[in-house]
């Protein structure tokens, strides 16, 4: 069975002048249907406006759809008594690592999901732990957030969602506020998710190197899934990504370039070492 | 600058005081203010001022660091003093030009220093050796049995605590916007009070708008932790009484009988 | 014109035992007409060196020279100083405030004390000089998009007429679109209207494609100041500050290593193209 399924998920919001009068329908998402399995890690991409957040807002019952229908492990969001379980399956985590952290310690903010669980006290602390320790900040469990860089408070924010035990955590442009160290810390730790936990992970971005390691891209535009495969099938696309006024990695953009010029290179070449040993072959 | 205000004078240190419940702490303090104003003569001020000892003491708080605090409160202290001091009519001491000073004045403003100083110094000890945060949570048990009359005691703390995490940020943040329209020429520090006045919009709006943007970024992540209220939460740090505790609240309550008992008046 | 900085050191707390140095000793140059990328990890003490620019911080010692004047002098006018070197914050549209967005870009030139007319006429060249299109000029500004509300904070301080402009991450949580569009605005900026610019980044990538010569900060220091292809030679201390180099210098690097002999001091695409050619074709 699938994790996360929708069906022409649809979402309409009216858009409104100073006055209150409607100006019009936006159609921030167009008939989507996603199927996730248990252990993916799925990458959402599009620019600003593409919808990707919208989307991802409906796998943590945060928002509904106008038309379609959502599942996450099976329940509908639409049903109105499974919104807590709906929310505890599956987790997220926003882009702003500043407002999401409600603890004034660090160890307190973890500990927040699964009080509002109903989690008995000794367990909470064992999750705090083993949560922690898993995004490697236990050591700083007794800072104050504020003291921290932006990498660690996405940390803690997502040490905070696996507390919760969920089966899937969606980030949301977690790395959008980022320096290219905190950026690198964010997505190692949701690597490691994936790979040592065999969490389910869905992550929204617009940088392309973050999703290099994704078993599925999906590229979104105005409200639809435009693009989907492996990143290689999907890189290896490079006109059709531009068009979207989209990054593509600098190393496939290169080797792109370079089969343009009459190398013998692959498509989709994703890392420095493919593309060394792409000339290598063609000597 | 702006950012070094540390809000709520935490004193990081272990001491017995700051192992206690911080519901001890706070209904000691409410004890302590009883005291002090029960005592009426010199006994009941030194049993007032031995507990205060023992409390600075035993907090491991350094005493210059609690003076500190109180520079701000000296201005107040002052004017309580000369008023007193001034004011009070009865048997002359001294009298030059139109001032009298009385008797009854000097003991009015000798009291009230005192009473002034306790005062703070005591719950100085309170804020100093409790976290902002427990002191949240002791308060919201404290008054827990006002939900019953529907007073939202949860909510009222569990805004206390989000306004603590987010008053940092917010300073930091005036600090920024208001460099921002400094470097567009903007002068916060000249003109009459109107003009200032008139100044602090381009400040004011952005901050504003920034506030009411993270409210509700907050409050879609309070969301989606499946925050609801108080029904159905446990605790991670749940509050219980210790031995300590119970100790404590023997010595204070020993200490307002004393005081009440050797403190009155006839025993001058 | 040109911003002098001689031993230029700022420490916070200087009375207290919290005391840090943001700035050590850092003494450089910029002259008239350049176009500088600031490169440095989140607390390398680049933000605090940008606010010297213009003043709005001083040095705790060494001196800052604009046009060959000490800035910290009592009598210099930061005022003026803020004027000719225009400083874009990070997320500067958090900075708006006026209900449209003409008067928002007018903010700037009326705290010089210019007329009417000419306070008018300055922003409406600003706006047109960013791209913002005259039917969206009497509109509130809050109602835009990411990059659009960027553009009228940058035309806010264009307002003023800086002759220079330093913009401290003006690509920040913008997408790939938002941030060609701003680093090519940018571009124009020094290439058409003659602006020096400083622009601080910690993406390699848009400053090796811009920037004439760069300058890195670490820990308060100024640890290089040189042309992009002399700076990434540097691999290994650049990757020990947490500063990636741009990807294709990667690139090169590993030919290198497999035994190429190509140069390893190329920055952007092109050249790379161009040199991957060379040795293929040989």
């Amino acid at each position: 069975m699938s994790l996360i399924k929708s069906e022409k998920l649809t979402f309409e919001y009216i858009r409104r002048d100073e006055e209150g009068n409607v100006e019009g329908i936006t159609r921030a998402v167009d008939e989507v249907d996603l199927d996730i399995q248990q252990g993916q890690f799925i990458a959402i991409l599009g620019h600003n406006g593409s919808g990707k957040s919208t989307l991802a807002k409906h796998i943590n019952a945060i928002l509904y759809p106008t038309e379609g229908s959502v599942w996450v492990d099976g329940m509908n969001t639409r049903e109105e008594k499974k919104v807590w379980d709906i929310r505890q399956t599956a987790g997220m985590v926003f882009q702003n690592p500043d407002n999401q952290i409600i603890g004034q310690v660090v160890e307190e903010d973890v500990g927040f999901g699964p009080e509002n669980l109903g989690v008995p006290t000794n367990e909470i602390w064992s999750r705090v732990e083993e949560s922690l320790k898993t995004v490697g900040m236990w050591e700083y469990r007794k800072h104050s957030p504020n003291k921290l860089s932006g990498g660690q408070k996405q940390r803690v924010s997502i040490a905070g969602v696996i507390a919760m035990h969920p089966k899937c955590i969606v980030l949301d442009e977690p790395t959008a506020m980022l320096d290219p160290s905190g950026r690198y810390e964010v997505i190692r730790a949701a690597r490691a998710l994936n790979d040592v936990e065999k969490m389910t992970v869905i992550l929204i971005t617009h940088y392309m190197e973050e999703v290099i390691f994704a078993d599925r891209v999906l590229v979104m535009d105005s409200g639809k899934v435009v693009m989907q495969g492996t990143p290689r099938e999907v890189f290896s696309q490079v006109e059709k990504l531009k068009e979207l006024r989209l990054d593509v990695p600098q190393v496939t953009l290169l080797a792109y370039e370079l089969k343009k010029k009459g190398l013998n290179i692959p498509d989709g070449i994703l890392t420095t070492k493919e593309l060394v040993n792409a000339i290598n072959n063609c000597r | 600058m702006l950012r070094d205000i540390t809000l709520g004078q935490y004193y990081q240190t272990d001491s017995l005081i700051h192992r206690l419940d911080p519901r001890t702490k706070i209904s000691g303090t409410f004890f302590f203010i009883v005291t002090i104003f029960m005592a009426k003569n010199v006994l009941g001020y030194a049993i007032a001022a031995a507990f205060l000892v023992m409390c600075i003491k035993l907090s491991k708080v350094p005493f210059k660091y609690m003076v500190r605090g109180m520079k701000a409160i000296l201005l107040l202290l002052l004017i309580t003093v000369v008023f007193n001091l001034l004011m009070t009519p009865g048997e002359v001491m001294w009298s030059f030009w139109k001032i009298n000073i009385t008797k009854e004045g000097l003991e009015n403003a000798v009291k009230m220093a005192l009473r002034l100083t306790f005062l703070i110094l005591g719950s100085g000890i309170m804020t100093l050796t409790t976290t902002p945060n427990s002191l949240t949570d002791g308060l919201e048990k404290l008054l827990g049995p006002l939900k019953k009359i529907r007073v939202p005691v949860h909510e009222i703390a569990m805004m206390m605590s989000i306004a603590l995490r987010f008053i940092p940020i917010l300073i930091e943040e005036t600090d920024k916007i208001m460099k921002a329209q400094m470097a567009r020429g903007a002068d916060f520090d000249s003109g009459n009070i109107f003009k200032r006045a008139k100044a602090l919009i381009p400040l004011l709006v952005p901050l504003i708008i920034s506030a009411f943007r993270r409210a509700g970024d907050l409050a879609m992540a309070m969301e989606a932790r499946c925050y609801r209220g108080d029904v159905g939460r446990t605790r991670m740090k749940p509050l219980h009484y210790e031995k300590r505790d119970y100790i404590a609240y023997l010595v204070m309550i020993l200490t307002l009988v004393m005081c009440i008992v050797f403190g009155r008046k006839i025993w001058w | 014109m040109s911003i002098i900085f001689n031993h230029v050191c700022h420490s916070y707390d200087t009375d207290t035992q919290l005391k840090t140095d943001a700035l050590k000793d850092v003494s450089f140059k910029i002259d008239d007409g350049e176009f500088v990328g600031l490169i440095g990890h989140t607390g390398s003490g680049k933000s605090t060196l940008v606010q010297h620019m213009n003043g709005l911080m001083l040095p705790t010692s060494g001196e800052v020279y604009f046009d060959g004047k000490d800035i910290s002098d009592k009598e210099y006018s930061l005022k003026e100083l803020r004027s000719n070197v225009g400083l874009v914050f990070q997320y500067p549209e958090h900075q708006l405030f006026e209900a449209t967005v003409f008067e928002d870009v007018c903010f700037g030139p009326k705290n010089l004390g210019l007329e009417k007319k000419e306070v008018e006429l300055r922003a409406f060249q600003a706006l047109k000089l960013v791209g913002m299109k005259e039917e969206l000029f009497y509109q509130s500004p809050f109602d835009m998009s990411g990059g659009q509300k960027r553009r009228v904070a940058i035309a806010g301080v264009l307002a003023m007429k800086p002759r220079v402009l330093v913009l401290d991450e003006p690509t920040a949580g913008l997408d790939p679109k938002g941030r060609d569009e701003i680093l090519e605005l940018i571009k124009k900026l020094h290439d058409e209207e003659k602006i020096t610019i400083v622009l601080v980044s910690h993406s390699m990538d848009d400053v090796a494609n811009y920037a004439q010569r760069i300058l890195v900060m670490n820990k308060g220091e100024l640890i290089f100041d040189d042309t992009p292809k002399n700076v990434f030679k540097h691999v290994n201390e650049l990757e020990q500050m947490g500063l990636a180099i741009p990807q294709v210098t990667y690139v090169m690097h590993a030919l290198s290593e497999a035994g190429y002999d190509v140069s390893t001091d190329i920055s952007t695409l092109p050249e790379a193209v161009t040199e991957i050619l060379r040795i293929k074709n040989r």
